[in-house]
């Protein structure tokens, strides 16, 4: 009996104050959760649509195409020589991913409360779903992208073993950004008006349409505090296989990570009042 | 105008106020008697096996309780320490994906409620022979019959396991056949020493399934212990307002008409009560106080079931007698007799009074409630539709039929 007893788990229910910390290890027992409702929201996507996965493709390709019509043909905005359809589609592509990363999930608490106010899971988990099936659309992507290099005759080389970096940077910044966003959103839904118009600006933020030379070197540090910056140049120089750029990357990489550890924290601070104010 | 313009102009600034204050709790600790604790001083253990059933008015604080329990808000104060994985059923299908096939809303919905994947994987034949829409396992979801949708929930709900099941009013959903196979399945839960937290206003749900009762009032345990005892008392509190209610401190709004005393009794003794046996017809007496002679008054009553749907309306002035005839003005009591056609369950009355039709009038929502017993019902008491009356047959035999060789001689 005695065994028995303590075989069970015991959780104890108590009142929740101030700061808490992440418990990672039960985030781990959820991940059969996790797995199912990224594979949802993958599964979901694209139901009943004609053109299904390739959407992923179509999308990102009209957007370089105007892009590079407008500022490669007509503007001719200068990108150090490289052609403007690669210095474009290496740059729209993971910017696509972070953008809509951050929508979904910025959107993710308000979107769940119905799941919200009965069952209990790790709330964690809303914001953090997004992050993870939005790559599926940006690893189909990868089709546009592998096209237009192999069009271009581009040969990365050993650099791609920078990739992964990059790949995770691009993943840690809609994660910080959807973890602050999605528990500020539960109170003010002004998060969802702001944050279109914001995304539509912050395009402008980083080097995608532009190149990164073009800022005064004196604001380059403040300039690549934003790490959408050193997303980009970081995924640029990586598969034009030129020197990664770690001046522009640096900076980001210090300030994804304050994003989000803050954002998680700040998460959790807010956790205890989701349901009752959602 | 001006000062309207201003307003308007700030008004963001007092939206900010409201909203930052949602998470604010200290103006209201400054003050602590502005402060309504859903739940206070409650304490019970509850031991494995035990199935354990959660009653009380409404607002009583059960599903507070609950939701502390399964951890979906925290408590302000206080501790809980539960030994066991716990499963809450607060409602069926959460987190079903209409776009998504039956198999795959199995999957997602038992994992949201708790499982492994290699638990559903185990199970799932069983879950998919007890839902009974195998056939359909590969349709999406939003091509199924609200009754599928159900059934395939439950199905998933039923095969949880927890050592610790929580349920709230689940039974108030689906047809009656539907709600005896989950007081069944709850039943097996807990002969298996799973524990069971239930909540429910369906007396007769809880006198079946559970064993011991926790009766909460104003969020205080009124009450608990043996669950015939606890639902006894809870149903003989009249202060609770189920038998008798008096509009204390409520004024009428529309009419002049005051409401006195509302009250269920019992048609032979005249005692109030809340609690009838089937067939037999409670007596309502609504006591009212006309200021003014008036030819246009009546009273009526709503009844609605658990569920919330009206059984019907009934009014004074449908006895012709009282139809257009004036009240002078004093005390009157309009009393009637409730059918004896409802089915066993917990009925809801709304009361009201009315001057003119549909001109001016006062309703007082579910102030009474009732609970019909499935005692001396000669029927299954859970047979299908909304109420059920015991109506009169006859069988004419037209033709004399041959039976095991011998003629059946014509009846009547």
């Amino acid at each position: 009996m005695k065994t028995e007893e303590n075989d069970l788990q015991t959780t104890v229910i108590r009142p929740q104050h101030g700061w808490q910390a992440i418990d990672l290890r039960e985030l781990l027992e959820y991940r059969d959760l996790f797995g199912f409702l990224v594979w949802r929201d993958i599964k979901v996507l694209y139901a009943q649509t004609i053109l299904g996965f390739f959407w992923a493709i179509l999308a990102p390709l009209i957007q370089i195409v105007v892009f590079t019509v407008i500022f490669g043909k007509v503007a001719k905005v200068s990108t150090d020589g490289i052609p403007y359809f690669l210095f474009s589609t290496l740059a729209v592509i993971p910017w696509n991913y972070m953008s809509t990363a951050m929508t979904t999930s910025s959107a993710s608490l308000v979107g769940g409360q119905a799941l919200l106010g009965k069952v209990y899971f790790p709330r964690l988990i809303f914001p953090i779903v997004p992050v993870l099936s939005k790559m599926v659309d940006f690893l189909i992507s990868l089709v546009v992208l592998a096209g237009v290099m192999i069009y271009y005759k581009v040969n990365p080389g050993w650099n791609l073993v920078f990739l992964p970096v990059f790949l995770l940077l691009m993943m840690i910044v809609p994660a910080g950004i959807g973890l602050w966003l999605s528990s500020l959103a539960i109170r003010y839904r002004d998060v969802k008006f702001a944050l279109q118009y914001v995304l539509k600006l912050l395009i402008y933020s980083a080097p995608i349409l532009y190149s990164a030379s073009a800022i005064p070197e004196k604001y380059r540090f403040l300039y690549s505090l934003n790490p959408i910056v050193g997303v980009i140049e970081g995924f640029r120089a990586t598969l034009l296989g030129q020197d990664i750029p770690w001046e522009y990357v640096a900076p980001g990489m210090f300030t994804a990570v304050i994003l989000l550890v803050s954002g998680a924290l700040y998460f959790k601070r807010m956790e205890r009042v989701f349901v009752d104010v959602i | 105008m001006a000062k309207e313009l201003f307003r308007f102009l700030r008004s963001p600034i007092e939206n900010y106020r409201r909203y930052r204050s949602l998470y604010d709790f200290s103006d209201l600790e400054s003050s602590p008697q502005n402060v309504l604790h859903a739940l206070e001083d409650v304490s019970f253990d509850v031991h494995v096996g035990e199935r354990i059933g959660i009653i009380g008015a409404n607002g009583a604080g059960k599903s507070t309780l609950l939701k502390i329990l399964s951890r979906i808000t925290p408590p302000s104060r206080g501790t809980a320490v539960i030994r066991g994985r716990v499963s809450s059923l607060l409602e069926v299908g959460t987190g079903f994906h209409p776009e998504l096939t039956g198999r795959e809303n199995i999957y997602l919905n038992g994992t949201i409620l708790g499982m492994r994947k290699a638990e559903i994987d185990r199970k799932f034949d069983e879950i998919a022979a007890f839902s009974a829409v195998e056939k359909f396992l590969d349709t999406p979801v939003k091509r199924y019959s609200s009754g599928m949708k159900v059934r395939l929930a439950f199905a998933v709900a039923a095969h949880l396991e927890p050592e610790i099941l929580i349920v709230d009013e689940v039974l108030a959903v689906g047809d009656a056949a539907f709600q005896q196979k989950c007081l069944k399945k709850m039943e097996d839960v807990g002969a298996h020493g799973r524990t069971v937290l239930f909540v429910s206003h369906n007396m007769g749900a809880i006198s079946q399934l559970c064993d011991r009762a926790i009766w909460l009032k104003s969020g205080r345990v009124e009450m608990e212990g043996p669950v015939d005892e606890v639902i006894r008392a809870y149903l003989n509190d009249g202060a609770s307002g189920l038998a008798v209610w008096r509009p204390e401190g409520v004024e009428p709004e529309n009419t002049e008409i005051r409401v006195l005393e509302a009250s269920l009794r019992d048609p032979a003794s005249g005692e109030p009560t809340s609690m009838v046996a089937y067939g037999k017809g409670l007596r309502l007496d609504i006591r009212y106080e006309v200021p003014r002679a008036s030819p246009n008054v009546s009273v009526f009553y709503v009844l609605r079931d658990a569920m919330g749907d009206v059984i019907y309306v009934s009014r004074d002035t449908d006895n012709p007698t009282w139809k257009g005839r004036e009240r002078a003005a004093g005390t009157y009591v309009s009393t009637t007799k409730l059918p004896g056609f409802l089915k066993p369950g917990r009925y809801l009355l709304s009361v009201g009074v009315a001057e003119g039709v549909g001109a001016r009038w006062d309703r007082y929502e579910d102030v009474l409630s009732f609970d019909v017993t499935s005692a001396g019902c000669p029927v299954n008491p859970a047979r299908r539709g909304l109420i059920l009356p015991m109506l009169e047959w006859d069988v004419i035999a037209e033709k004399p039929g041959v039976d095991g060789g011998k003629v059946v001689p014509l009846a009547r």
